[in-house]
């Protein structure tokens, strides 16, 4: 979307000007399901850590590529399959200068953030991890990134260990520290986390553990939507993240690893695609990124990823970050104003979400009642059951924000909660 | 307003508050667990039987408004009645919180309350998970029941 770049003078999106360069308003006629109203009322859409929703140019990327591009790619010999092989090459591309890869053969295409940690764990875990091993992970891990490594623990008869947090939801990396040990095959680490939004030093946390030579995993699935990632000045190992989080279509992901680990990792699929030569007696595997590719891949997906990533890109993820980080810091006070309001999730740094309590009133009550006024949350456990085991509650409700989202938002939101006292009064 | 104002009603509301069989029973004979794994909302059921009526009932547990009054007010109902009847009445209560009442529902009772519940398709499971959980222990299943 150069398009929007140029709309946007380059002395604003630089990082110094703290969400000057940022016309929400303009943003906001990008997404056409804005303006779409919900039990009549004017959507007010809070649940973008669930999924975010899509840009008139990812929706356009896609319908164009089956309206005029659609072909099986690596394979033909005809125009069209030529031209969707280089298109969904291109995205790769695209997202290899996104998470500043050192080569584009390092990002692999997955469904998502969920298949990439499985991915890792059959893979690069099945090999390294033996009986009495250990994979670390922290208590605010998705239970996409508890359970891949639980069932390899199973196989293999290791044993994984959890980096507990404090009150306010961050990470203590005293103990972190003393978890690492000889045993520690891999760190698995959440760089924001989803229930509680806090973003996590993995900066240090990966150069602690590279002080063993323990290589870690960071799932980005909540970071790349509002910050800008560096894979090679983080220095991660391997790096997670969903298309669909970040404004593209759903069922496309990233697998971004060091290209000697994912070398040395066996495929996790079998298929088309992933082999350089078949015979009954003897397979070898394609190079990479092809090694975990196997079949017919989400082309339409890796291009609307593609295209989202060049729209984020357009409007500058500093840009981005500012300007969330000024409408989550007026969330946070605004609703902590509110009678009875308990936050979950209280760190220093934060990003994008804001859970909370009310009372003795369930998240399930409160995200119904908002919902009646077109607001929508989320309510639960938002698939991070060990976190609320922490926090000893069943449940949060969640606003959770996206690049979109306004203070006037914001406002609708407190309203909503007022009104969700009335009833409970 | 008007839709929740019907989910909400004052005595669901009043029952969610201040539950009542709200205890464990030490004289229960069969027990359930009930499991939203949605929400989280989570109600153990403690059952007293006597043959083949419901001497007594009561539950402990957490969950939300709906899920709560509901457990609330389904011991008051079914306390006294043999389990015949009881399901009975699960079968009625299920169709007014469905929308498929037919007017032969006349012996729900108190429990016509939660006939806004219908307006509330993703609230049924919180309106049921009481009578699933009742079913349950009634039937002595030992596996937790869930809603999904
Ligand atoms: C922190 C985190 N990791 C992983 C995931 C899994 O993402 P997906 O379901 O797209 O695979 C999520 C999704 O909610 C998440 O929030």
């Amino acid at each position: 979307m150069t398009a929007v770049a140029n709309r946007i003078p380059r002395e604003l999106r630089s990082p110094r000007v703290r969400g000057a360069g940022f016309d929400v308003e303009k943003v906001r006629h990008d997404f056409p399901i804005l303006r779409e109203k919900v039990r009549g009322r004017t959507l007010v859409y809070l649940d973008n850590a669930a999924t975010s929703q899509k840009p008139q140019v990812v929706i356009d990327a896609i319908s164009r590529h089956y309206e005029r591009g659609n072909a099986n790619i690596h394979r033909g010999v005809h125009f069209l399959s030529e031209h969707a092989t280089e298109e969904h090459e291109a995205a790769r591309g695209t997202v290899q200068s996104f998470l500043n890869a050192e080569e584009a053969s390092e990002i692999i295409f997955v469904r998502g953030a969920t298949e990439a940690i499985n991915l890792v764990a059959q893979t690069y875990g099945r090999t390294q991890v033996g009986p009495g091993d250990e994979v670390l992970i922290t208590a605010m891990e998705h239970h996409s990134n508890i359970v891949p490594w639980q069932i390899l623990c199973e196989q293999k008869g290791g044993r994984l260990r959890v980096v507990p947090i404090n009150e306010s939801g961050e990470l203590l990396l005293e103990e972190f520290q003393k978890l690492l040990n000889t045993r520690t095959k891999i760190v698995a680490v959440t760089q924001v986390s989803n229930a509680l939004g806090t973003i996590n030093p993995v900066r240090r946390i990966i150069e602690m553990a590279h002080r063993e030579n323990i290589p870690v995993l960071v799932d980005g699935a909540q970071a790349v939507p509002h910050l800008k990632v560096d894979v090679q000045a983080l220095d991660c190992d391997f790096y997670v993240f969903s298309g669909h989080k970040l404004y593209g279509p759903t069922g496309i992901g990233v697998l971004y690893g060091k290209s000697a680990l994912l070398d040395a990792m066996p495929p996790y699929q079998g298929g088309g695609d992933m082999i350089s030569s078949v015979t009954f007696e003897k397979t070898i595997y394609n190079k990479l990124p092809y090694k975990f590719e196997a079949g017919t891949p989400h082309v339409a997906g890796a291009i609307g990823l593609g295209a989202a990533i060049d729209y984020v890109n357009g409007l500058g993820m500093d840009n981005v970050a500012a300007y969330e980080h000024e409408v989550l810091t007026y969330a946070t006070e605004a609703v902590a104003a509110i009678p009875g309001i308990r936050l979950i999730g209280t760190a220093r740094e934060k990003a994008g979400v804001l859970s909370f309590l009310l009372g003795s009133i369930h998240p399930h009550d409160i995200g119904t009642i908002l919902d009646q006024e077109g607001i929508a949350i989320r309510a639960g456990h938002h698939c991070a059951q060990p976190i609320m085991q922490r926090f000893g509650i069943a449940a949060t409700a969640r606003a959770s924000f996206g690049l979109y989202n306004t203070k006037e938002e914001v406002d609708a939101l407190v309203e909503g909660i007022q009104k969700v006292r009335e009833v409970f009064a | 307003m008007s839709d929740l104002r019907e989910l909400y009603q004052d005595v669901i509301l009043e029952h969610s508050k201040a539950p009542r069989n709200y205890r464990q029973l030490a004289t229960a004979n069969h027990k359930a667990e009930g499991y939203n794994p949605l929400c989280g909302d989570h109600f153990t059921l403690y059952l007293d039987l006597k043959g083949d009526s419901i001497h007594d009932i009561s539950f402990q547990g957490s969950g939300c408004a709906i899920s709560k009054a509901s457990a609330s007010m389904m011991t008051q109902s079914v306390k006294g009645k043999t389990r015949e009847e009881a399901g009975k009445l699960f079968e009625q209560f299920h169709k007014l919180v469905t929308g498929q009442a037919n007017g032969n529902q006349a012996d729900l009772g108190k429990l016509a309350v939660f006939s806004g519940v219908s307006q509330f398709p993703v609230r049924v499971k919180c309106a049921t998970l009481a009578w699933h959980t009742l079913q349950a222990a009634m039937e002595g299943k030992q596996e937790p029941v869930s809603t999904e």
